[in-house]
């Protein structure tokens, strides 16, 4: 009976799990389908304390409520600009988890073998089924103690992977949140050897796979484990800024997959399920990002942009200063305004200014749209978020290939705090580090104006010929102060 | 170095080549300035303002000319103008050294330097110091208000108490910069404006100002203006005609029409001949900027403004621009400045004459003694040749069937090989794994099926949502601990129980964040 109630609720719960998933096409069906994630996920889980796992559901629910308010707490406390960083801080406790429960699978596993072999000299099957039953070994235990050698390799496999991808989850995703919460330079560093370390790890790790199906010990999943926080931590590191949100997206897909892989070992049908359905959620994110930028997934990981096929491009001109007054006044002739908002905006805090000039330009009876790519921020759709947060209304953010065609018809662009997805190079220049990569060709618009700290170039240190075209101005300053200048000037 | 400007002697000129602005901007490159006076006076810049910019006033030209390295003026050099120069001295006007021969010989003979502002090359890096542009462009907006000045009714249509009156409707032929002030100017006083140029890739430009293009329904090659540096070209005896014969349709409709057409070192070519002129209704005005070079119309006389038989105005100014002086004075000045800018390098007051430079090397018409004009063709193209865009062909019925079939093949065979190759190693999974592990490869394989075919339809905006909320449920986790807390040793139940507060902590912040994200997006 309880395996039978349990399976039912878990196919519930997988369906609502994918509801929850598909509801995310629309903003307004997204809000009906977080509803069903939370009630699909309490199913399971009062399925399972009820059901297979109700051994010690005392401390279960203690340590789901401990949980549960710190989880509470921090997700009410947290900024939308930090949400990068919680999602990669959250990605590291799910690789712990899985690491965990791994572990404790094989402890299991040795000992139900341990038990089966003290067993085995005076019963038959039946009774060395009944006899582990009357010790008290129920779920995961009973499982394992029916399963024939061949399948107790295959645990082991499953077991190991688990494991290794939840190790390396854990320490790149602790890389990845220290980078975007600025605790670690966001620059790539690598140790001397590079990606040979990462490889020999790898190798490594694949040995020791190899050792342990041959009854080597709990000393080559320990030594796979340090072995994998290695690579994790190292790969991570090894990958600048600007690539981050490929990187939570991929760190993302790793946590699926190690929710699979553990599935897998336990013989679990629901964690198999979910670990799929996020696994390639990070994996389908992942590929839009690389897209967006026009590298390949393999680039991305092994760090820094590619080879330049020769010198780059001679800018010519001058970048040309304006101030507050002469972009306020361009905004109140303009008809039709575009503000392409990037990592900069999030950094200066600058959405909540932005937002209420987008209010007074559209009191004028103005157009303002959005354009983000792709690729702004340090998470997938970071800036939809901020902006969101801000009160800017969604149906005027729009994304690339949807705005891309408009720039020509647009009186004013105002460029907050992006600069690499802004560079015409990317199509002009062929022998541009980032020559086709999709851009917002915001040079096609009347007029640019590009708020900027200063001088300097963006993550990539690729010069932007759009700062020198004849149309674009720079309006020097911290983003949130320029736009808070302009404001009592629009009328 | 010393910068002096002396007053204009030309007849009727009003403008000046040093403003009180421009001075201060001057002396930041590290330069003295000098000023003839009264040279300001017309333009409405005082002596006593140029005596506040720092600006030496100096009583005659003479002495300025004696007292100075860099003289700067807006028209030619009259011949007693040339006789002050000095070798090693420096004069910078409009020079026009094409049609001044003479000037340009008496000019070398002084072994002065000249540059000469009409001849800066036409590239982006120096339209700052584009005089002849700035100068159209006043003269362009200049010809909308002498229009107004001459025409009897509003520009704007209205509809009153007092009776309905109708919007004046303004041709204005030639669409370069003076054309396209025109037609701004026009526009924005509300009158219909339609504006014509040979050059059919100036029709954006203009419809970008909110004139209409008139459309000349005529087959030959089109001009390319980047060819001519961006100007138009003499055109073909039967363009030529069939253009006159469209505006012959235009002129009874037309109240102010306002021509601008100029092909370089040409005469104006006569668009509007004496018959179109009488076929327009009395009261209606013509404004011909191309006066200086003849005038585009027939009937032009430069310098004045005539009225026809039939109650026409003509109005043949040259002198646009010197009439709204103080405008003109000060983006000229500028213009000046620019120039002195580039010669300057170091903004240390120390002149250095780049010979190399493609912009100081055009404008340079006399350089040491010697005559430098005309220059040598610029290094950089003016604008970047067109490219013949090619229209893509247009396909047959047939031919798309054909594609479409083709592209449906592709795909097809594609899936087909995906999904053999996939099916394959299915199979060969099915072979060596037991059949236990084989149930749950399928859940696996049809979840990250599933996955696929829903991630793919999540909005873009979502994108951050949808890692909370992956990132919530990837604590599915939590069931394997849940599952191994109640059995085995201590160990495990301590490992179990902390992965358990983990997961706790995921799936509540995460679902919580989602929930906070989403509320936030609003509809408008």
């Amino acid at each position: 009976m309880e395996t039978g109630f349990s399976t039912a609720a878990y196919v519930v719960s997988a369906v609502l799990f994918i509801l929850s998933l598909g509801g995310l096409s629309g903003q307004e069906s997204a809000k009906r389908a977080v509803w069903y994630g939370i009630v699909g996920m309490a199913l399971a889980v009062v399925a399972t304390l009820i059901g297979p796992g109700s051994g010690l559901w005392l401390i279960s629910v203690v340590m789901i409520a401990a949980g549960g308010i710190i989880g509470w707490f921090v997700a009410n406390r947290v900024q939308m600009t930090e949400m990068p960083q919680l999602v990669a801080a959250m990605h590291s406790l799910v690789g712990l988890a899985a690491v965990f429960v791994g572990y404790n699978a094989y402890l299991e596993m040795a000992n139900v073998m341990a038990l089966k072999a003290s067993l085995s000299g005076t019963l038959n099957e039946a009774g060395i089924a009944a006899a582990l039953h009357e010790r008290g070994l129920r779920g995961f235990a009973a499982l394992l103690a029916h399963k024939t050698p061949v399948e107790l390799s295959i645990l082991r496999v499953e077991l190991f992977l688990g494991v290794f991808i939840g190790a390396v989850t854990f320490t790149g995703s602790v890389v990845a949140f220290g980078k975007l919460a600025g605790k670690l330079s966001s620059k790539a560093e690598k140790l001397p050897g590079g990606h040979m370390l990462n490889a020999g790890a790898a190798i490594g790790s694949v040995l020791l796979l190899i050792a342990f199906l041959n009854g080597a010990g709990v000393w080559a999943l320990l030594l796979m484990t340090l072995l994998a926080f290695f690579i994790g931590y190292h790969l991570i590191m090894g990958i600048g800024g600007a690539d981050m949100p490929v990187v939570v997206s991929m760190l993302n897909s790793y946590s699926g997959w190690a929710a699979a892989a553990i599935g897998f070992s336990l013989g679990n049908d629901l964690l198999i399920v979910t670990g799929a359905l996020v696994g390639s959620s990070g994996a389908i994110l992942s590929y839009i990002m690389c897209k967006a930028m026009n590298r390949s997934f393999v680039s991305v990981i092994l760090g820094g942009f590619g080879n330049t096929t020769g010198p780059a491009m001679e800018v010519e001109g001058e970048q040309i200063a304006i101030d507050a007054d002469g972009v306020a006044a361009a905004l109140n002739e303009a008809d039709s305004v575009v503000i392409v908002p990037g990592y900069g905006m999030a950094v200066a805090q600058a959405q909540q200014a932005v937002s209420e000039l987008t209010r007074k330009l559209r009191a004028q009876g103005k157009t303002v749209r959005f354009a983000i790519h792709p690729v702004a921020g340090r998470l997938p759709g970071h800036m939809n978020v901020l902006l969101a947060e801000a009160k800017v209304p969604y149906d005027i953010v729009l994304e690339m290939d949807e705005i891309n065609d408009d720039f020509p018809e647009t009186d004013v662009v105002i460029v907050i705090g992006s600069n690499d997805i802004v560079n015409p190079a990317a199509q002009e220049d062929p022998n541009s580090p980032i020559a086709g990569m999709p851009v917002l060709e915001v040079w096609k618009a009347k007029q640019v104006f590009v708020s900027k700290r200063g001088q300097g170039t963006g993550y990539s240190g690729i010069e932007n010929p759009l700062f020198y075209k004849e149309n674009t101005r720079m309006f020097y300053g911290d983003a949130k102060e320029s736009v808070n200048t302009l404001l009592p000037m629009i009328d | 170095m010393k910068v002096g400007a002396p007053k204009e002697i030309f007849e009727g000129e009003a403008r000046v080549a040093m403003t009180p602005d421009s001075a201060l901007q001057l002396q930041k490159l590290g330069h003295e300035c000098f000023i003839e006076t009264g040279a300001g006076l017309k333009a409405g810049f005082t002596d006593a303002a140029y005596e506040a910019a720092n600006v030496t006033v100096i009583k005659t030209a003479a002495a300025l000319f004696k007292e100075v390295d860099f003289i700067v003026k807006v028209r030619p050099p009259t011949d007693a103008e040339v006789k002050r120069l000095k070798p090693g001295q420096t004069l910078i006007s409009f020079f026009y050294p094409a049609q001044n021969e003479k000037l340009l010989k008496a000019a070398e003979k002084t072994g002065a330097n000249v540059i000469a502002m009409d001849m800066v090359p036409r590239i982006s890096r120096a339209q700052k110091m584009d005089a002849l542009s700035s100068m159209a462009n006043i003269a362009g907006y200049r010809a909308v208000m002498e229009a107004g000045n001459n025409f009897g009714r509003f520009f704007t249509g209205q509809v009153t108490a007092a009776g309905k009156v109708p919007p004046a409707k303004v041709l204005v032929v030639g669409a370069g910069v003076a054309g396209l002030a025109a037609i701004g100017a026009s526009t924005s006083l509300g009158a219909m404006t339609f504006a014509f140029d040979v050059r059919p890739e100036v029709a954006e430009q203009i419809e970008s100002m909110g004139a209409e293009f008139v459309y000349l329904d005529f087959k030959e090659a089109a001009q390319d203006g980047a060819a001519t540096g961006g100007y138009a070209a003499p055109s073909s005896p039967e363009f030529r005609e069939a253009q006159l014969k469209k505006f012959r349709e235009l002129a009874p409709d037309m109240d102010i029409v306002i021509t601008t057409a100029l092909i370089p070192g040409r005469d104006a070519p006569v668009l509007w001949t004496k018959d179109m002129v009488e076929a327009m209704k009395p009261g209606s005005v013509i404004v011909d900027l191309a006066a200086e070079r003849g005038g585009n119309c027939e009937l032009t006389k430069p310098d004045e403004k005539i009225v026809t038989d039939n109650g026409v105005t003509i109005v043949g100014y040259t002198d646009f621009p010197s009439r709204m002086a103080s405008q003109s004075s000060s983006l000229y000045s500028t213009n000046i400045r620019h120039m002195m800018t580039d010669l300057t390098p170091k903004k240390d007051g120390v002149i250095v004459h780049n010979m190399e430079d493609d912009v100081i090397r055009g404008a340079t018409v006399a350089y040491q003694g010697e005559i430098t004009f005309p220059p040598p063709p610029p290094k950089i193209a003016a604008i970047a040749a067109k490219k013949p865009t090619e229209k893509p062909k247009e396909l047959t019925p047939e031919e798309r069937r054909f594609a479409e079939v083709a592209a449906f093949k592709a795909q097809t065979k594609n899936q087909v090989t995906l999904l053999g190759v996939g099916a394959v190693l299915l199979l060969g999974v099915g072979l060596i794994a037991p059949a236990s592990f084989m149930q749950h490869f399928i859940v696996f394989v049809l979840s990250c099926f599933i996955g696929f075919q829903v991630i793919w339809n999540v909005a873009h905006s979502l994108h951050t949502p949808l890692m909370a909320v992956t990132n919530a449920i990837s604590s599915i986790i939590i069931l394997g601990a849940l599952l191994q807390i109640g059995s085995g040793s201590w160990l495990v139940i301590v490992l179990a129980a902390l992965s358990v507060f983990m997961a706790g902590i995921n799936i509540f912040g995460g679902f919580m964040v989602t929930r906070r994200m989403l509320a936030m997006f609003q509809k408008s």
